[in-house]
């Protein structure tokens, strides 16, 4: 049985344990007078039995289930006869998918080697066998398990006790998937970006000014040696960020400001939720708006003026983009403002000065680290924005100061990289994760300033 | 200070200058307002105005007779005569029925080009279907080809180039004051997977890649993210591993979507060999992706509960498992799901990660199952945005309609739910 059969199957063997083990305790109970002389419910006691019948199989079903896959490939390309042996990453993913096409039958196996179709029934068997065991297994362990709890139903046992510390436990797993992902995520980039300094020096990736990752795929190829220096990506990057933050900073915090202080609550009822629908349009949309409407705009408006515009120019990517960010920075300044007690406004207010003036002299610089915190986060925020410059920025990394050029960012090249026909060992395709691991490691410092900021802030007025 | 009345004069000359400050200070705030509401309007009359179109079909209906002489077919039903006969022969055929001075190999071309590419495969699959149709009269509804599309929905539109000959043009527009050439409602784009064609594109398969996907992300990242948000507010002992948690949930909320992309393709294809491009894959990365929104929603849902009921409840003797499965969680159950429906629209928006897990290929067939190679909403719109064929740019406007009108549900679901749902204490 396939693993999205057995889940389903597991849980109903633990409603059946469940259902047995209520029964029994019942049974137990009723000679003793009663179930008030049961350590527990009768329900906990079966719960106890669900668990049992339930989490061993489960934890052996997930493991099968993930390490499955691998095992048996390794398998298969350890059986192939030594002549058709892959010599290199590329050719092993090859010669792998030829394998599993030719197993579900898209591949006639008159077109491939002998050995090949060999490997191919391999394949299949060793999968039958591994979901047959894997069912075999997954079944035994969760009625024995269940049998177990079964057996366990006593008056003297505490149920409850158990069933609450396997309970808290598994909501404790819980909240740790948080760190495993961080840690996933971590160990995900690490590996890849050592082996890609293995090929490109340190040095040349951090200082190198030109970026075009075409490397070589025959040896005797020319001229395709492969540059990765990171600053052209880098200064895209900060260029689209900073058209956004230019336009969301202003337009996103004065709304706040607005929104707070002077619009009456029916204005604030209806503005406030429009705003936040801007949040809510997803990336692709704002991808597609400033690639198809807002780009051939400025191409046209920049040739009125004489100037010359890319038809990909950074300048579009960035207003969308700084679109985008408005109702992030105002609702973050929103918060910030209105966690000005009351009586500093009111105090300025008292003193004869007019609403603006409270604003700039007092409220303004009371907010101010926490809006420079949201800044920052809104700052990350566009820094990681995949979408919108993958449909609109272009993919030439070209070291400018013109906005109305073409640039590409780090994000860009993440997906490029790794989106074509690619090797998977090519420094090519390694540089992807280096990008991601600058990408991660800049995201995360600027986040974890402004997590300070904003909570340092927030702890001098509560 | 000498003189109280001159400085009652100063303020009262300075006054009108504050005054004019203070209308200009209002005024930059509707004008912000204005800016940032503007671009919404701009932004949603783009799509609509761009992607109606996306929802009408070009069809050509045409009586065709099903010659067995001209298509070199004298039996339907055998396989191999099927194979090489040819089914664009009747379709010029009664085309020429209108024209009947098109004759010349060029015009034969040019007529071929009326109807769309997949014309003749429609003619084999009826035959296929009803081989004795073969000698019969039919009356046959095609879709228009592309650029007979294009000319009959956007002549006239800068933003379009016709592709048509001139006889082309003049013969679109005799058919279609005969109304042999029609329009009508696209239900081909509510049936279908991806084409290479416009004409034959659909947003289904997408639709269904994207509820498979949603559905993994769902089983996964309610139950965690609720377990999660329920042991950090009311299980969690205050220590160092529990600051950890904390600070690693607000990091990853933080950190950008493409990142799970490049987890996923390390981790659960490169590690766990999971195919690429199937919806559990997908799921898997969403989830990770929203759990940070769930937690941080259960537990504002979870803190809301008062107090007092904790303490009624621990006070006629329930266990802290029993106060917080009987009495918490039913009472921030409203919260939780309103959290979770707006984490989940988060993720039915989001695209970028799954490019890197391979969700971005051509897929025709409609996805299966959770282990079928599929792909999603998004991903669609982004990969028809990206094609050079003209009428794609209107499905993949019309898709992002068909996106929004999700997410706009989704959203005023929630809202729904909690104005209904939520308790003021």
């Amino acid at each position: 049985m396939q693993t999205a059969d057995l889940l389903p199957l597991v849980l109903v063997l633990a409603a059946v344990a469940y259902g047995f083990a209520f029964m029994r305790s019942r049974a137990v109970a009723a000679p003793l007078g009663g179930i008030r002389n049961l350590k527990a419910l009768p329900a906990y006691y079966a719960a106890r039995a669900a668990l049992w019948c339930a989490i061993p199989a489960l934890i052996i079903l997930g493991t099968w289930a993930a390490f499955e896959g691998k095992v048996i490939q390794d398998m298969v390309m350890a059986s192939l006869p030594a002549e058709l042996a892959p010599q290199s990453a590329g050719r092993a993913s090859l010669t792998l998918s030829q394998i599993s096409n030719l197993a579900a039958g898209k591949l006639d196996p008159a077109m491939v080697p002998e050995g090949i179709s060999g490997a191919a029934t391999l394949l299949q068997e060793l999968r039958e066998q591994s979901s047959q065991f894997k069912t075999l297994l997954v079944i035994l362990i969760a009625v024995l398990g269940g049998t177990f709890a079964w057996t366990q139903v006593a008056p003297q046992i505490n149920a409850r006790k158990s069933v609450e510390r396997t309970l808290q436990r598994l909501f404790f797993v819980c909240a740790a998937v948080a760190i495993l992902t961080t840690i996933g995520i971590v160990f995900s980039v690490i590996f890849e970006t050592f082996r890609f300094f293995e090929k490109v020096p340190v040095s040349e990736f951090l200082f190198g000014t030109s970026w075009s990752p075409q490397t070589a795929l025959r040896a005797d190829q020319i001229g395709s040696e492969g540059a990765f220096g990171i600053i052209p990506l880098f200064t895209g990057t900060l260029m689209i960020s900073a058209i956004a933050l230019l336009i969301a900073v202003p337009v996103g915090l004065l709304s706040a400001v607005y929104l707070s202080e002077y619009a009456s609550p029916m204005v604030r009822s209806v503005v406030k939720p429009l705003l936040e629908m801007l949040a809510g349009v997803p990336t692709v949309v704002y991808g597609f708006f400033a690639a198809l409407t807002v780009a051939p705009f400025i191409r046209d408006l920049a040739l009125a003026l004489g100037l010359e515009a890319s038809s990909q120019s950074a300048l579009a990517a960035g207003l969308v983009m700084g679109i985008m960010i408005i109702p992030f920075v105002s609702s973050l300044s929103d918060d910030v403002i209105n966690a000005v007690p009351r009586t500093l406004r009111d105090g300025s207010l008292a003193l004869g000065a007019t609403q603006s003036e409270t604003m700039k002299n007092v409220i303004f610089p009371a907010a101010l680290p926490g809006i420079m915190g949201g800044i920052l986060l809104a700052a990350s925020r566009a820094i990681g924005e995949t979408m919108i410059v993958v449909m609109a920025a272009g993919l030439a990394a070209n070291l400018t100061a013109n906005p109305l050029d073409s640039v590409t960012t780090v994000t860009v090249q993440i997906v490029t990289l790794l989106t074509g026909d690619q090797e998977f060992d090519s420094a090519k395709t390694l540089a992807a994760f280096a990008l991601g691991m600058m990408l991660f490691i800049v995201t995360l410092l600027l986040n974890v300033i402004a997590l300070k900021v904003v909570r340092k802030y927030r702890e001098q007025y509560d | 200070m000498t003189n109280p009345s001159s400085q009652a004069e100063l303020v009262r000359r300075s006054l009108k200058r504050r005054y004019r400050k203070e209308r200009r200070f209002r005024f930059y705030g509707v004008a912000a307002i204005s800016i940032a509401l503007f671009s919404l309007v701009i932004l949603f009359t783009d799509i609509i105005s761009k992607g109606y179109t996306g929802f009408i079909k070009t069809t050509v209906t045409l009586e065709v007779h099903l010659d067995g002489e001209l298509m070199y077919l004298n039996d339907a039903s055998d396989p191999d005569q099927i194979a090489m006969a040819d089914f664009q022969a009747p379709i010029i055929k009664a085309l020429q029925g209108y024209f009947p001075q098109a004759t010349s190999r060029a015009d034969k071309r040019e007529l071929s080009r009326m109807t769309g590419s997949y014309a003749s495969n429609q003619v084999r699959d009826l035959l296929k279907e009803n081989p004795d149709w073969l000698g019969s009269t039919r009356t046959i509804e095609f879709p228009a080809h592309d650029t007979v599309s294009v000319y009959v929905k956007h002549a006239g539109d800068p933003g379009y180039s016709i592709r048509l000959t001139e006889q082309q043009q003049r013969w679109t527009d005799e058919l279609l004051s005969k109304g042999v050439i029609d329009t009508g409602f696209n239900d081909v784009f509510f049936s279908r997977g991806d084409s290479r064609e416009p004409s034959n594109a659909g947003i289904l398969g997408a639709l269904i890649g994207s509820l498979l996907t949603m559905g993994v992300t769902l089983v996964i990242a309610f139950p965690v993210g609720v377990a999660a948000a329920v042991y950090l507010e009311e299980f969690a002992p205050s220590n160092r591993l529990t600051d950890f948690i904390e600070v690693n949930i607000n990091n990853l909320a933080a950190v950008p979507s493409i990142i799970f992309g490049l987890l996923g393709l390390a981790v659960f294809i490169g590690l766990f060999g999971m195919p690429r491009s199937v919806p559990v894959v997908g799921g898997l990365v969403l989830a990770l992706m929203t759990l940070p929104t769930i937690i941080i929603s259960s537990r504002a849902a979870i803190k809301s509960v008062p107090p007092s009921i904790r303490e009624a409840a621990e006070g006629i003797g329930a266990s802290k498992m029993q106060v917080v499965l009987h009495h918490v969680l039913p009472l921030a159950m409203p919260g939780m799901l309103t959290g979770s429906i707006i984490g989940m629209a988060q993720a039915l928006g989001e695209t970028a990660p799954l490019l890197l897990i391979g969700m971005v290929a051509f897929i025709v067939e409609i996805p299966e199952g959770f282990f079928s190679s599929a792909t999603v909403l998004p991903v669609q719109i982004f990969i028809w945005a990206g094609s050079a064929e003209q009428g794609f740019v209107e499905l993949a406007s019309a898709g992002i309609m068909v996106l929004l009108a999700f997410l706009i549900t989704m959203n005023a679901f929630a809202i729904w739910l909690r104005k209904r749902l939520e308790r003021r204490w």
